[in-house]
């Protein structure tokens, strides 16, 4: 028989977490610090909505780009929260997950061979997607010292005639880092000066805990060459309901929105009613979510000075990134030994890329009842490893 | 940090101090200073427990009393609320717009308890008029705590 696959995507590794999960699957009693999504509920009142839309039998299409109304909603909320303004009718698509988001962006953007920029360590998605739309993936691995952001010197390093997009992942999973304005500012004006784009992937801007998250697309100049991903994920506790969107320039929109009809239609028209409701009230729900995280970010922080666990403080999403190269092993092994021995789930930083080699991600995206028991079995677990080395 | 320290101690106020204090971003010290000074202008009122009385087994019930008074000359309602209030057997008292004035909860007495309260010691008064009685059938949800189920975490337990 004929060889049924394309190479292209047989050649592409599968996600380093995948067989991470496989492991923790099979182990019935494992508590897990693991997730990469809220452990709250979607609000009530957006629920509602949901179920009220298919009450009302709303089971159709709605238009490619998305319903009106969402479009509206998502470009007022761009405005209170970033001060960008988009037009609703030209520059908003609305898509399953801000990952397709991602995916159609690049589809729509990259001739063979051009560059796509990839700061690393970041989501597992964009390596991938990139191969697939024919780029060339070009990774820049961030370092600790610089509390993993990206540097103007690291991205000058990194552009050759062939880049084209620069992803931009921050707040970063699994990082946790944040990219304040002056860092953005700085990245700015290379991109600017080498006239490439930039693939903001802003899924976690909700959820940063020292200043409001900025868009590099409020700074002058960028919002022409910047394509503006989020979504309802995060924010809203909505990762089941599929529901992101990408804003940009019209010309890019109108690519993005022809390939999205020709694979996807349109997104799930339920959670587009929801969605609209989350944007028009769910203000409230936002900041009592962002407080809770808050809290546990700051009782692992303080675990972790209190174990002796090296680890930068990060200021945004719901991971933290320790560092465990003092103890001799790949993430791999630490995580697994980890798992075995204690039965607790994390993941390793290798599983976002080769520079997340010796750090581990820890999500708290739980409650600080299971965060306190999985931090005490991780205190026993490196207490023991110290005290063999001795 | 007052609203953010209410919201976590109204959920839970056996968290500890320097608990407390870790997840607030502060000091031990001022989370003591900052408890004592709401105690202090009545803003912490006690630190109660949330229970739920019918997996107890007692044969007790709860019921809300609606009850229209006459306000007293100089003192509004307030002096007929004391009057009611100062029973032990009243849980709640609250003053209500609409159809009646004070809304009377009495909880975990049994039948008799609660149908003496009323025809002997409520009713009775002069300034009450006219009261009506109902029985809670079944808590739900008491003091923002869902008090029938326990929630499992049914996410995967490893996602990117």
């Amino acid at each position: 028989m004929r060889n049924p696959l394309a190479d292209k995507v047989v050649e592409i590794k599968p996600s380093g977490i995948r067989k991470f999960f496989d492991i923790v699957s099979e182990m019935k009693d494992a508590i897990s610090l693991g997730v990469g999504e809220p452990d709250f509920d979607t609000p009530w009142h957006i629920r509602d909505e949901g179920i009220y839309s298919l009450e009302r039998g709303r089971t159709f299409y709605t238009s490619n780009a998305g319903l009106k109304e969402l479009r509206q909603e998502i470009c007022n909320y761009l405005q209170r929260k970033q001060g960008i303004s988009y037009d609703p009718l030209t520059e908003v698509l609305v898509t399953v997950g801000g990952s397709e988001a991602i995916d159609m962006g690049l589809r729509a953007m990259i001739n063979p061979g051009e560059e796509v920029l990839i700061p690393q360590p970041s989501y597992v998605s964009y390596e991938p997607c990139a191969i697939l739309a024919g780029a060339k993936p070009v990774i820049i691995n961030l370092k600790a010292e610089n509390e993993f952001r990206l540097t103007a010197e690291e991205l000058e390093e990194a552009i050759t005639e062939k880049t084209k997009i620069l992803i931009l992942p921050f707040p970063n999973n699994p990082t946790g880092a944040i990219m304040e304005r002056k860092d953005l500012e700085a990245i700015a004006e290379v991109i600017i000066k080498h006239d490439i784009f930039v693939m903001s992937d802003e899924i976690y801007s909700e959820l940063t805990y020292k200043e409001k998250h900025v868009s590099i697309a409020e700074l002058p100049g960028m919002k022409e060459r910047t394509i503006l991903i989020n979504g309802f994920s995060k924010a809203y506790a909505m990762t089941g309901w599929r529901l992101g969107y990408a804003c940009g320039p019209a010309e890019i929109i109108k690519q993005m929105t022809k390939i999205h009809q020709f694979a996807i239609m349109c997104a799930p028209t339920t959670s587009q009613y929801a969605a609209v409701e989350a944007l028009k009230n769910g203000d409230e729900d936002i900041a009592q979510m962002r407080t809770a995280y808050n809290q546990r970010r700051r009782f692992l922080m303080n675990a972790f000075r209190e174990m002796g666990l090296e680890c930068f403080e990060p200021y945004g999403a719901f991971y933290v990134f320790p560092c465990i190269k003092e103890f001799g092993m790949t993430s791999e092994e630490f995580a697994t030994r980890f798992l075995e021995e204690e039965k607790v789930a994390v993941v390793p930083g290798t599983a976002f890329g080769d520079c997340g080699e010796g750090y581990l991600r820890i999500s708290y995206a739980y409650s600080l009842e299971n965060l306190k028991v999985a931090i005490g079995r991780l205190e026993h677990f490196i207490n023991g490893l110290r005290s063999k080395e001795k | 940090m007052r609203e953010e320290l209410l919201a976590i101690i109204e959920k839970n106020s056996r968290i500890d101090l320097k608990e407390l204090a870790i997840i607030l971003g502060v000091e031990e010290a001022d989370v003591v200073n900052e408890l004592a000074a709401m105690e202090a202008e009545g803003i912490i009122c006690g630190y109660h427990t949330l229970i739920n009385w019918e997996k107890t087994s007692n044969e007790k019930v709860s019921a809300l009393i609606e009850v229209r008074v006459t306000p007293q000359r100089g003192q509004g309602f307030d002096s007929v609320a004391e009057r009611i209030y100062k029973y032990p057997e009243v849980r709640s008292v609250y003053l209500m717009s609409g159809g009646y004035d004070l809304m009377v909860i009495l909880e975990e007495k049994t039948l008799r308890e609660v149908s003496s309260f009323v025809s002997d010691k409520l009713s009775t008064l002069d300034a009450v008029l006219s009261t009506a009685t109902h029985f809670i059938l079944k808590k739900y949800k008491d003091h923002g705590t869902v008090l029938s189920q326990k929630k499992e975490d049914e996410r995967e337990k490893i996602t990117p």
